[in-house]
């Protein structure tokens, strides 16, 4: 082992430990994810410096590009804002599950420390036609019944996730024709035919979470997309309204040259 | 340095991905802990090929990264499936044979 490849370790290792530790303690399940993906191209990295390169690209494009983005994808799917709860259901687990953890980096450990390991031997021989010709010899030499097998596996279960994701249409797919006279239907009960009014303008806010003014001059609620309302991040159109208010009237006590501006406060910016 | 201390790593990356599914209760974030062991795994693999001289590790490795993949797309689907079902992520609401 060469120094360069020690001080990639030592630098490498501290940090893929700090990041899997975070998958322990971060909130939020997208944390977790980017955490997992830093020790995965940690680990790239460290096969590459092993005399691995194949197995350090498939690394790379197989774990952090594939599954990690599946991972995401279906984080998406499931609602990114899905924190942990961090009550326990069960009395105690938190501490017997570190405990056992301990533990168990405990016995690994020591199983490593107490083993007696043969002199590194080293891949140069072996790798003496290159890494991937070496690993295609043997993979498709000794192992090639594993190899079809891997691959039937591999169509199983990418029919499996068809299955176990397909949703089968219960109604009948409804035409254009029907999804507008069940929207003119539902006129009575409040519905818009139109599409609904853009967040507000104002003199000094143009942002999603102020509500427009209708042609009556009262904020229209349901102007601000859904989400910020869900959320509470919306702001009220009265304390901006108020807010202009005294601007507009702090200019005009500074310079009475341009009395004209106060009715249209909405041109007022740039 | 020796090449135990790749050993070493790959326990502790082991030790922590155990941990994860036993302390978390998000799912997918269970799931993530079970692929941190799987990788901690494969560093073993291919830290005793090279110990050996002997490339079959990292056969052994690579038969680990696709039999993985092949789980992942069967467990997210099957998390997809159950939160269809029940609105929730959370391993603690799957419930249903209690009492």
């Amino acid at each position: 082992m060469s120094g360069g490849e020690e001080v990639l370790f030592w630098v490498l290792a501290p940090l893929m430990v700090i990041a899997a530790a975070g998958l322990l303690v971060v909130r939020r399940a997208v944390h977790a994810a980017v955490c997992v993906v830093f020790v995965m191209i940690g680990l790239a990295v460290l096969y590459v410096a092993q005399e691995a390169p194949f197995l350090g690209i498939v690394q790379v494009v197989v774990y952090t590009g594939a599954v990690m983005m599946l991972f995401l994808f279906v984080l998406m799917l499931v609602g990114v804002d899905a924190a942990d709860s961090l009550t326990e259901t069960i009395r105690g687990q938190r501490w017997i599950g570190v405990l056992l953890g301990l533990g168990l980096a405990a016995v690994l450990l020591g199983v490593v420390a107490q083993a007696t390991f043969p002199p590194s031997v080293g891949l140069e021989q072996a790798n003496a036609v290159t890494n991937p010709v070496a690993l295609a010899r043997v993979l498709l030499g000794e192992y090639v019944v594993a190899m079809e097998v891997v691959g039937i596996l591999l169509v199983t279960a990418a029919l499996a996730g068809l299955v176990l994701t397909h949703r089968r249409r219960l109604g009948k797919k409804p035409t254009q024709r029907a999804l507008a006279e069940a929207k003119v239907a539902l006129l009575p009960t409040g519905r818009h035919l139109t599409p609904l009014p853009a967040p507000g303008v104002y003199a000094q806010n143009n942002a999603m979470d102020t509500p427009a003014l209708g042609p009556d001059g009262r904020p229209l609620d349901h102007s601000v997309p859904r989400v910020l309302r869900i959320r509470g991040q919306q702001r009220s159109a009265t304390e901006l309204l108020t807010a202009e208010e005294t601007l507009v009237e702090r200019r005009q006590g500074s310079d009475d040259v341009a009395p004209a501006r106060s009715d249209r406060p909405e041109e007022e910016t740039r | 340095m020796d090449l135990v201390n790749y050993l070493y790593l790959a326990s502790i990356l082991f030790a922590l991905g155990a941990t994860t599914v036993l302390l978390r209760r998000n799912a997918i974030v269970v799931f993530m802990g079970i692929e941190l062991m799987l990788n901690a795994t494969n560093l073993a693999l291919v830290t005793f090929a090279r110990m050996h001289g002997d490339i079959t590790g990292q056969v052994l490795a690579f038969f680990v990264m696709v039999v993985a993949a092949a789980e992942v797309v069967v467990g997210l689907a099957i998390i997809v499936t159950i939160f269809r079902a029940r609105r929730s992520a959370s391993v603690d609401d799957v419930n249903l044979l209690k009492s």
